[in-house]
């Protein structure tokens, strides 16, 4: 018999499953399984034991990992549901997103050259994280339906999510370099 | 001796014994071993009264190897048997070697395994092998200021070490005759220090620079749970490029030829140290080097001359301080302390600058040398079971991310750095070629895309694949890294279920076979029967297996075991035990294997409960 690690993330944490989740509550549950589970906390017991621990600890910080992010949670809740991204294989994206995105790499090019290229890249970063979090509020109750059109845009909100993630990431890099 | 009280047959577990475990501290320059005795961490002096031993191994022919003071002051006279700054060498490549060329006055010959030797007159040694000598004086030391033999110990890494140099840290330990508890992060281990001691919370930024490694990692401390939000660094950059800095300037303003040299080269390193130390409070040092034809050439060192050495060094720590703020999703704001750690924090530049980056002034107040030992020891003695009780716990990460090379030469990253480890993760691949029926897995560890800039870690083929078209063929590849931070890979063709697994022994480290070799060398240089140490050991495992299958019957039986059950568990206990008592090697460990299979359904069980118990207690303690 294995022990309960086939549960999905949300019940490992004794979650509902959904999108709302206060991550301040996530993390503590977090600590909690952690106190109960780390292999620290084996060091002393029988083998079997000490192999279980380290299975568990693996799946809840896997399980934290994806659950803290929206990005990573919104994916996971689309897989629970049999929808995947497939961000690698499908680069089919909506054009009017494309467009805003080839103007917010074209902006990024140009603060890079930029003589206030500190201040044009902060205004950038804002820039996106607002779309970011817009985002992130959309794909809540496109997810909280459960029908397939929220379904279908939920899919879409992630697929643009991830790519204003990197662009968000690639400006910070930018910022370090100063 | 100890050991030996929970072993009397019919005594059940005894609670209240205390496992001598240590911490030690392996730095480049000086280490130190650490113990908790009666609560209170300190580290161990020898003898004379020296906490630090320096990490130099002077090798003679004839007669066993010299380690510490001894071999020290030996260093500029005998500079090509005398080893210093081996940690530098630690699962390193000839390549990397040759990279870090002039700056290592020893002969190099490869190994078997792609490991460098060092030449000296009592023959060729590992990096490996020459730090389990100072492990081993430092294990006789703690063995005989505690009075008995070591149940374990906790030895530190520096948090930016990869795979291979903790894999080559941890087979030290093992060749040392030391049983690793764990392999702790050093600037984890510093914050353990601090953060008990101060009963801290908040998050807390560790600047560590030693002799030969950076590391600046990012911990948040809450109610005795330490998770380390990430970390960054260099695990070649340090106080022994300061020196070099310095003997380089010394020897160029000497008119000196330092290749051709070696003695004179030493001697600059020796006087390019002393130099450095003085100036953390002088205005200027006097310096001389004597020339090959043995004209003195003298001259001064100002602090200004200094700083323009040594500012580029220190600056190349700045990077590494802003990426690991980003990594851990903060600001320089959000810190609530900067602790220094590692004796090139001693320096007020260093100081400068680390309190410029993150605008506030750092705690200095456990010495920085003793701060990585004491820590080590308060997990030491937690791991060994000493305090059942404690809170604290430690989530670590892991430095570096791990991924495979795939086509085109590019590497797919399976596991991100500044993951909380342990940790496992799958990833699928296919098959690119009809009828193919093996696959080549190279795993990488680096930030890069291309694997030529990565770090080869280990190659593996998975065979025996039913041909099937291009495509078909699935094959998922595990990693697991556990909690000291080191991986093993597994792959699997899903379709067929041919599968392959290996613990990863890196590209640059050694071999099982050679590891084999050199226990049972330095066991016959000890003058000790093999069969006996290996019956020793057996017996030791079984003990510790008896005393956690009757502390968890104690605990959990009655509530989840039938009495048939218990039963069952029972009787493999009572085999164990007799067998543990006879001379039998392979029936000690089969009782082992026994009870391991009896206690399965058992364990998994304790564990579910576990589930329950942790989300239950924590609702009713926080949530109402």
């Amino acid at each position: 018999m294995q022990a309960n690690v086939e549960k999905n993330f949300f019940e490992l944490f004794g979650l509902p499953v959904g999108f709302n989740l206060d991550t301040a509550d996530l993390a503590a549950r977090y600590r909690a399984l952690q106190r109960q589970f780390h292999p620290d906390r084996y060091a002393n017991a029988t083998d079997p034991e000490r192999r279980l621990s380290l299975q568990i600890t693996a799946q809840i910080n896997q399980g934290f990992q994806t659950l803290k992010e929206p990005l990573s949670r919104g994916r996971y809740l689309l897989a629970l549901q049999g929808v995947n991204t497939d961000e690698e294989t499908d680069t089919r994206m909506d054009p009017d997103f494309l467009v805003e995105q080839m103007e917010l790499r074209e902006s990024l090019d140009e603060a890079r050259c930029s003589a206030q290229r500190g201040e044009r890249l902060a205004r950038l970063a804002r820039e996106t994280d607002a779309l970011l979090r817009a985002r992130t509020g959309a794909l809540g109750s496109s997810l909280a339906g459960g029908d397939p059109e929220g379904l279908r845009r939920a899919r879409e909100l992630v697929r643009e999510m991830q790519f204003l993630k990197k662009l968000a990431r690639e400006i910070e890099e930018l910022g370090e370099v100063d | 001796m100890a050991l030996l009280q929970i072993s009397e047959p019919g005594q059940s577990t005894a609670p209240h014994y205390h496992r001598l475990a240590v911490g030690i501290d392996l730095g480049t320059t000086n280490s130190l071993v650490a113990c908790v005795r009666s609560g209170i961490a300190d580290t161990l002096p020898d003898g004379e009264g020296r906490h630090l031993l320096p990490s130099v191994v002077r090798y003679l022919k004839g007669s066993d190897p010299l380690v510490g003071d001894e071999a020290l002051a030996a260093a500029a006279e005998d500079p090509l048997n005398t080893i210093a700054s081996v940690k530098r060498l630690m699962g390193r490549g000839i390549k990397d070697v040759k990279r870090l060329g002039g700056a290592l006055p020893y002969e190099f010959a490869p190994g078997e395994s792609g490991m460098p030797r060092i030449r000296t007159a009592a023959g060729l040694w590992s990096p490996v092998e020459v730090s389990a000598e100072i492990l081993r004086s430092l294990k006789r030391r703690a063995e005989a200021t505690l009075g008995g033999d070591l149940t374990g110990a906790v030895i530190t890494v520096p948090a930016y070490f990869d795979d291979a140099q903790r894999q080559a840290t941890k087979d030290a330990g093992r060749l040392a005759g030391l049983t690793v508890l764990r392999l702790l992060n050093e600037p984890t281990a510093a914050a353990v220090a601090y953060g008990l001691d101060k009963k801290a919370e908040g998050v807390f930024a560790i600047y560590d620079l030693g002799g030969g490694t950076f590391d600046i990692s990012i911990l948040r401390l809450n109610r005795g749970v330490f998770e380390v939000l990430a970390t960054a660094g260099d695990s070649a950059l340090g106080g022994d490029d300061m020196d070099h800095a310095i003997a380089d300037w010394m020897l160029r303003q000497a008119g000196v030829e330092v290749s051709a040299d070696p003695h004179g080269a030493r001697r600059a390193l020796r006087d390019a140290r002393a130099a450095k130390h003085a100036l953390s409070q002088d205005e200027e040092a006097a310096v001389r080097v004597t020339r090959p034809d043995g004209s003195i050439w003298q001259g001064r060192l100002t602090r200004g001359e200094f700083q323009a050495l040594v500012d580029p060094i220190i600056e190349r720590t700045v990077a590494p301080c802003r990426r690991v703020l980003r990594d851990a999703g903060i600001t320089a704001f959000d810190i609530s302390e900067v602790v220094l750690v590692g004796g090139s924090t001693r320096m007020p530049r260093v100081r400068e600058r680390a309190a410029a980056v993150f605008g506030r002034t750092p705690l200095t107040d456990i010495d920085p040398d003793r701060v990585v030992a004491i820590g080590a020891a308060i997990q030491a003695d937690i791991l060994a079971g000493n305090k059942p009780q404690d809170e604290m716990l430690l989530l670590d990460v892991i430095p570096l991310s791990l991924g495979i090379e795939i086509m085109g030469g590019m590497v797919e990253k399976i596991i991100a750095r500044n993951s909380t480890i342990p940790i496992a993760k799958a990833q699928d691949f296919t098959t690119f070629k009809d009828g193919q029926t093996a696959m080549a897995i190279h795993v990488v560890q680096g930030e890069r895309e291309l694997v030529a800039d990565c770090r080869s870690l280990a190659r593996f083929e998975l065979r025996g694949i039913p041909p099937m078209v291009a495509g078909a063929g699935r094959i998922r590849v595990t990693f697991q890294i556990d909690a000291d931070g080191l991986l093993s890979v597994s792959a699997q063709e899903q379709t067929s279920g041919v599968a392959s697994s290996v613990v990863v022994k890196p590209s640059y480290g050694l071999s099982d076979a050679e590891i084999e070799r050199m226990l049972r060398d330095s066991i016959a240089h000890a003058h000790e029967d093999n069969d006996a140490r290996n019956l020793r050991e057996q017996q030791v495992e079984a003990d510790r297996v008896l005393a956690a299958v009757e502390s968890a019957l104690a605990a959990d039986g009655t509530a989840l075991l039938s009495p048939a059950e218990r039963r069952g568990i029972e009787q493999e206990l009572a085999r164990l035990r007799s067998l543990r008592d006879g001379t039998d090697v392979a029936r000690i460990r089969d009782g082992i294997s026994a009870l391991d299979r009896a206690t399965r359904e058992f364990a998994a069980r304790r564990m579910n409960e576990g589930i329950n118990k942790a989300l239950a207690g924590h609702r009713l303690d926080e949530f109402g």
